[in-house]
């Protein structure tokens, strides 16, 4: 095995509350109705191809890329679209969403449901990267970058490295850890489509510590493939982060302002290698994936393979409803994650987990003073100085934000966790980084 | 003894000496000079640098008033100051005293705890500015105040309250300055600095709801439709975007309270000199 690696500034290491990981990964089943959002991803809006009325089936395409940063929209279901209109999301923002009524579960003819794993990758990088166009394939990390970009790399640059995400360091989510345990080898042949894409036979698997199952089944798997390894790295929060991973595994820094590819690096999370594995061999477009419903406040913690655009009430319902003690439901991590204030919201290519957390987990706490001890500033792993962007936030002071490289923030949010004056630091960064793109 | 402290005493005179001399050449051939009537405006100014007139405080507005001519300096405008300070200020630089409208800023949501009545509870940070990231806000409605008083603390003049009541801030007319303080802090843009109007009255549409009638009227009583029932009343109100403007050049002695009356939802407001009373 390899030697231990983890980044070298800041980092923190919150409970872990890895409450589901040896639950498999079961069928959610099917929701009555599901809305689909039509941006699901960085960048432009799907353009809406169906209508009211229109009958789809499981992968039938609902909206169209528009423009290169965008993706693809396929349905999750088979039934007819009731509405096409703008409907509450999760923070109880308008968002375009296709609602659909379920009918039975009819899938398009072109994809392969077959259980048989195949190993043989014939197609070239274009055909590759053009499937992955088709299928929809966007980060599901979180960030939501549309892959196929990623996986062309600019002219001029050179990369030596792929880097498969399988750290999972927010506390409760364990969808990742499952889909490497119960699905290993297609994560294997996934990192070595995308090694092909780029003309690459180096792809690193970053597994975390905690995770020994994982790491077991991965390496078991790897022997028998060339150009594939599995990386152990320390268990510390934001270990998945794309950055401190780069620095992790590769030991390389991405400057400020730059991107992976600049240092020669190409990070993609498992959920999107695995996603990459079925939309090249099996013609299955992003409809689907794997999610953790959990937290302290949650009855029947489990991680469920659920259709895009399932309501999370539904979800919430299958792990036993919500019980008195839920006074917050959050969509993502503990750590990143957003609470919602819509429980009819549906879950995106980019939900990993929705938690149902009780007071014990995620009371008010009342803010005080600031005390300049200087924790934020040692657990920033980008090693920028929260409490001066607090100030420099709450007194509007924008003009000298970029100097204070708010911009590089990745909002994981170690400040705001370690603050003993329990100063919002994250929020305040957050709000930063708007105030200034809105400037640009 | 006694010679030693002579000599001490000597040797730093002379340095104290030789010191001033340099200073003095110093503050002679360094000095800058500022015209005098800038100064004289600045001890005139309410100086406290709010920035309502647009510039970067009270000095720099009274050097750019001292730069204007006389065409320039109609427009510039102490909104804390008012007539009287924009008075002596033309009698400083010797030119027509302008006569300046007096303007208060309107809060353009009437989400009040009635009207609009929370969904969700919320116990983040106090602060409309991050809440509006996070969520629409308690009613849901995606346009509307917020309640958290960001506009209360970014106020220096102390006018503006969140009433316990209704749970929306208040402007409180005899001291607001429209600095536009709360014009810029507020994350969704729902002050407005109107003229105060002939004995305090003003007409405007306290609502900035975007959405289509219905989805508007499920968060709000009183959310603007876009009926399009005042833009009968009068012609110059313009609906745009589901959402109708009175501008503020609408007479409110002569249109407020038809156009009152005329809308369906109670989102037209008309203030009186008593309003700020009743709270």
């Amino acid at each position: 095995m390899n030697n231990i690696k983890t980044f070298s500034i800041g980092g923190i290491h919150p409970n872990k509350y890895k409450l589901t990981t040896s639950s498999p990964i079961i069928e959610a089943g099917l929701p009555e109705v599901v809305y689909i959002p039509v941006k699901q991803h960085i960048g432009a809006p799907a353009k809406i191809l169906v209508q009211k009325g229109d009958r789809v089936k499981v992968g039938t395409l609902l909206a169209d890329a528009d423009g290169i940063v965008s993706s693809d929209v396929h349905s999750s279901v088979s039934g007819e679209v009731l509405k096409v209109e703008a409907i509450e999301g999760g923070s109880g923002y308008l968002e375009n969403m296709i609602t659909i009524k379920v009918e039975g579960d009819e899938y398009e003819p072109f994809i392969d449901l077959s259980k048989d794993i195949s190993r043989d990758i014939s197609y070239t990088a274009e055909q590759i990267i053009q499937k992955l166009r088709e299928a929809g394939i966007v980060g599901m990390g979180g960030a939501g970058y549309p892959t196929p970009i990623k996986t062309s790399i600019p002219e001029g640059k050179k990369v030596d490295c792929l880097i498969v995400n399988g750290i999972e360091c927010e506390p409760f989510l364990t969808a990742d850890d499952r889909l490497m345990v119960e699905k290993a080898e297609q994560i294997v042949i996934g990192a070595k489509i995308i090694n092909k894409a780029l003309g690459i036979q180096n792809a690193i698997i970053a597994i975390d510590e905690n995770k020994p199952q994982a790491i077991e089944t991965l390496t078991k798997i790897t022997k028998t493939y060339v150009g594939v390894n599995v990386g152990v790295c320390a268990t510390k929060y934001p270990q998945g982060g794309e950055k401190q991973l780069i620095a992790a595994i590769a030991k390389r820094e991405v400057p400020s302002g730059k991107l992976p590819v600049d240092v020669g690096c190409i990070v993609q999370n498992v959920g999107t290698v695995f996603a990459i594995y079925e939309a090249v061999m099996k013609n299955k477009p992003l409809y689907e994936r794997i999610l953790t419903v959990s937290g302290d406040a949650c009855k029947h913690p489990a991680n469920y393979r659920v259709r895009v655009g399932t309501p999370i009430s539904y979800l919430i319902e299958k792990s036993g409803g919500l019980t008195e003690a839920t006074t917050q439901v959050i969509l993502g991590g503990p750590m990143m994650g957003n609470s919602v204030s819509n429980l009819n919201a549906p879950v995106t290519k980019l939900t990993s987990g929705i938690l149902m957390l009780s007071d014990n987990l995620a009371g008010k706490e009342t803010e005080m003073d600031c005390i300049r001890c200087g924790k934020c500033a040692q657990v920033c792993p980008i090693g920028l100085e929260p409490f001066l962007i607090a100030r420099l936030m709450r007194n509007n002071q924008t003009e000298n934000l970029r100097e204070a490289h708010v911009l590089d923030c990745i909002e994981c949010g170690c400040c705001a966790y370690t603050c003993p004056a329990r100063v919002p630091l994250l929020d305040y960064c957050k709000l930063a980084k708007t105030e200034l793109k809105k400037k640009k | 003894m006694d010679q030693v402290i002579l000599i001490s005493m000597a040797v730093l005179g002379g340095i104290a000496l030789i010191s001033a001399i340099i200073l003095y050449m110093a503050s002679k051939k360094f000095s800058v000079s500022e015209d005098a009537r800038i100064l004289e405006i600045d001890a005139v100014l309410p100086q406290a640098n709010c920035g309502g007139c647009g510039k970067a405080g009270c000095h720099d507005f009274a050097a750019s008033c001292v730069s204007a001519s006389e065409k320039e300096f109609c427009k510039l405008n102490c909104p804390v100051g008012g007539q009287s300070v924009m008075n002596k200020i033309a009698s400083i630089l010797g030119y027509a005293a302008v006569k300046q409208e007096r303007t208060v800023s309107v809060l353009r949501c009437n989400g009040t705890c009635e009207n609009a009545p929370a969904k969700i509870m919320y116990d983040g940070v106090s602060s409309c500015r991050i809440a509006n990231h996070i969520s629409s806000g308690l009613s849901g409605c995606p346009n509307g105040c917020l309640r958290l008083g960001d506009c209360v603390k970014a106020c220096p003049f102390d006018a503006l309250h969140i009433d316990k009541k209704t749970g929306i801030p208040v402007v409180d007319e005899s001291k607001c300055t429209s600095c536009g303080a709360c014009v810029r802090i507020c994350p969704r843009q729902l002050f407005e600095i109107r003229p105060y109007g002939s004995n305090g009255q003003r007409v405007y549409v306290a609502c900035r709801n975007t959405q289509k009638g219905a989805l508007a009227r499920k968060n709000c009583k009183a959310a603007c439709i876009a009926c399009g029932k005042c833009s009968k009343i009068c012609s110059d109100i313009s609906i745009d975007n589901n959402l109708s403007y009175i501008p503020s050049t609408i007479d409110a002695s002569q249109y407020g309270e038809d156009l009152v009356k005329s809308c369906p939802t109670g989102a037209i407001v008309l203030t009186t000199e008593n309003t700020n009373e009743q709270y």
